[in-house]
């Protein structure tokens, strides 16, 4: 069957989104070529929360994000943010792409990355101002990246080079932080800082999602899970959808009964 | 050497000479940085073909014929690659090298078939260009640059330079930032809400502004010289945009400058009594730039992971 018209029957109508979520996602497809990578998925954040979105490789899980952003363009599927169209509310959102998506070899200082993360206030000519420059240095303090600022950012590690992505992030200032793999490679005091700084957000009533790799950590990192292979599996609290069997349904049994009685452990 | 030779004889092709290599290099800048600096080459191959046609069809050899025809083939050229990327799933390399090498065989193939090579449209000149040509016959010396009349006699092609020039400026002092934003982090970029891919066409067509009219004048052996080597040179010398295009500009000058002057001296101080293409000696002296630059400048390690 045509895939654009499967996903446009799959698709649910309009009527259900509930207009205060941070992010509503309606039967979103997405194919590379003929292959599709996301098929009819919906998704409902929820408020002040912290989302995982879990999967195995190759389920999807940066593509949906990359959809709901209009990065890739979807074959059918909606986004509403804060119960608005995508390009009236893109400056409630901030999005931290995968670090090994840019060359950091980029003729570039970290605060200058930081401080794009201020263009939709600047805009094309406003020049930078000292109260700018303060925002960016605030944004690194809160990464503890402060003694960095002056630095080229290739002489970053990588755990360094997420946190730099984190502050301009931040200095976005918005409701809804969208993070791809932000713990993928870095350091276990990178991740330190980085959960802590999400956590605050949240405690700030900010909404946070993450594409997230380490199911040993969902537990402890966040309180919504949204389980995805290519389609739904599952969304809820941790409680609720974070199970073995739900896993074992996402993963396509690919998780060895060891890792599942780990997590169980985790859990008890 | 004196005023009154100088001035009628070598200022207006050196002056040409330094704003076509600027009018390039600042846009080569952000192709080089964005993988894109063969895109300088394939639009000055299809220039040619851009040039006969509009030849072919207007039996002008007169400006502005030649460049609208310039300016659609670049035009074309950019789609092509596009549509080959996109339609065939390769990478932007292979698309540009397939685009320019077949526009520019057909452009060669027009050349040889029509009744052109009796009105100085040929090969040789399309690579190097003819800047020596490009005196100010009206010109008696330093005191000719405050005389309109003898103002007006200057080669048109200095107009249309500094007018490419000028487009490139104003575009990138428009556009800087969210170019810089596009170039480092796409993804971002669009998720800030930045028309990336129109963005990414409008600097092609700016630079192939830059080179039509630096093709007209200078010939494309330049074009390709200075997309790539001053800002490639100047990306060695610092680790920060503003100042690695400030560098791009220096070196541009440089080249232009003792390009033309090696160019015209170089072999009679050697011994010989010829003089050799300015354009050609140009786009060595770049390319020397950047070699000394690869050896001795201070940022040439790779500080961040390599690319795969």
């Amino acid at each position: 069957m045509n895939l654009e018209l499967a996903a446009n029957m799959g698709a649910t109508p309009k009527a259900d989104i509930p207009a205060e979520s941070p992010l509503a996602i309606r039967g979103m497809t997405v194919s590379y070529g003929q292959k599709p990578v996301v098929f009819s998925v919906d998704m409902t954040v929820a408020e002040s929360s912290m989302t995982a979105i879990i999967g195995p490789n190759g389920a999807g899980k940066s593509t949906l994000l990359k959809a709901a952003l209009g990065i890739v363009s979807p074959l059918a599927g909606q986004t509403l943010v804060f119960g608005k169209p995508l390009k009236a509310a893109r400056h409630r959102i901030a999005y931290v792409p995968q670090r090994a998506s840019v060359d950091w070899d980029f003729p570039t200082r970290v605060i200058d990355v930081v401080l794009m993360g201020l263009y939709r206030e600047l805009g094309l000519l406003r020049r930078i101002r000292p109260q700018h420059m303060e925002k960016a240095r605030a944004c690194l303090e809160r990464v503890g990246m402060t003694d960095f600022a002056d630095r080229q950012i290739g002489q970053l590690s990588g755990g360094q080079q997420q946190r730099v992505f984190l502050a301009r992030a931040l200095a976005q200032e918005a409701d809804l932080y969208l993070l791809d793999e932000p713990f993928a490679g870095v350091d276990a005091a990178t991740e330190k800082a980085i959960i802590d700084v999400l956590k605050s957000l949240r405690s700030e009533g900010k909404t946070v999602v993450a594409v997230h790799h380490d199911l040993t950590t969902v537990r402890s990192y966040f309180d919504r899970v949204f389980l995805i292979n290519t389609r739904k599996v599952a969304e809820g609290t941790v409680e609720e959808a974070f199970t073995p069997e739900m896993l074992n349904q996402t993963y396509g049994g690919r998780l060895a009964t060891g890792q599942i009685d780990q997590l169980e452990l985790a859990a008890g | 050497m004196s005023g009154e030779e100088f001035v009628p004889l070598s200022l207006t092709p050196m002056l040409i000479g330094v704003l076509a290599a600027v009018a390039c290099a600042l846009p080569g800048n952000f192709l080089v940085l964005r993988k894109q600096a063969l895109i300088g080459d394939a639009i000055s191959h299809v220039v040619l073909p851009g040039i006969v046609v509009a030849f072919l069809i207007t039996g002008l050899v007169a400006a502005a014929p030649m460049m609208l025809g310039a300016a659609a083939a670049a035009l074309v050229s950019v789609v092509m690659i596009e549509a080959i990327r996109r339609l065939g799933n390769i990478e932007p390399g292979a698309a540009m090298g397939l685009t320019f090498t077949t526009l520019f065989a057909a452009g060669v193939l027009l050349l040889e078939q029509s009744d052109t090579s009796s009105v100085h449209l040929d090969v040789e000149h399309a690579l190097y260009g003819n800047l020596e040509s490009l005196i100010w016959l009206d010109a008696i010396g330093w005191s000719s640059l405050l005389d309109p009349l003898a103002l007006m006699g200057l080669p048109p092609e200095l107009g249309r330079v500094v007018i490419a020039l000028i487009g490139v400026v104003g575009f990138l002092w428009l556009f800087w930032r969210p170019l810089v934003l596009s170039t480092f982090d796409e993804s971002f970029a669009q998720a800030m809400g930045i028309a990336t891919n129109r963005l990414g066409v409008a600097l092609v067509m700016v630079a192939a502004l830059a080179a039509v009219a630096a093709f007209d004048a200078v010939g494309s052996i330049i074009v390709i010289a200075m997309f790539i080597c001053p800002p490639a040179a100047a990306r060695l010398m610092t680790n920060r945009l503003e100042h690695q295009v400030a560098w791009s500009v220096v070196f541009a000058v440089l080249s232009a400058v003792f390009g033309y002057i090696f160019a015209g001296y170089g072999p009679l101080w050697l011994g010989f009594d010829n003089a050799v293409s300015a354009a050609g000696m140009i786009a060595t002296v770049s390319g020397l730039i950047l070699m000394l630059a690869a050896c001795c400048a201070p940022h040439r390690h790779r500080s961040g992971a390599p690319v795969a």
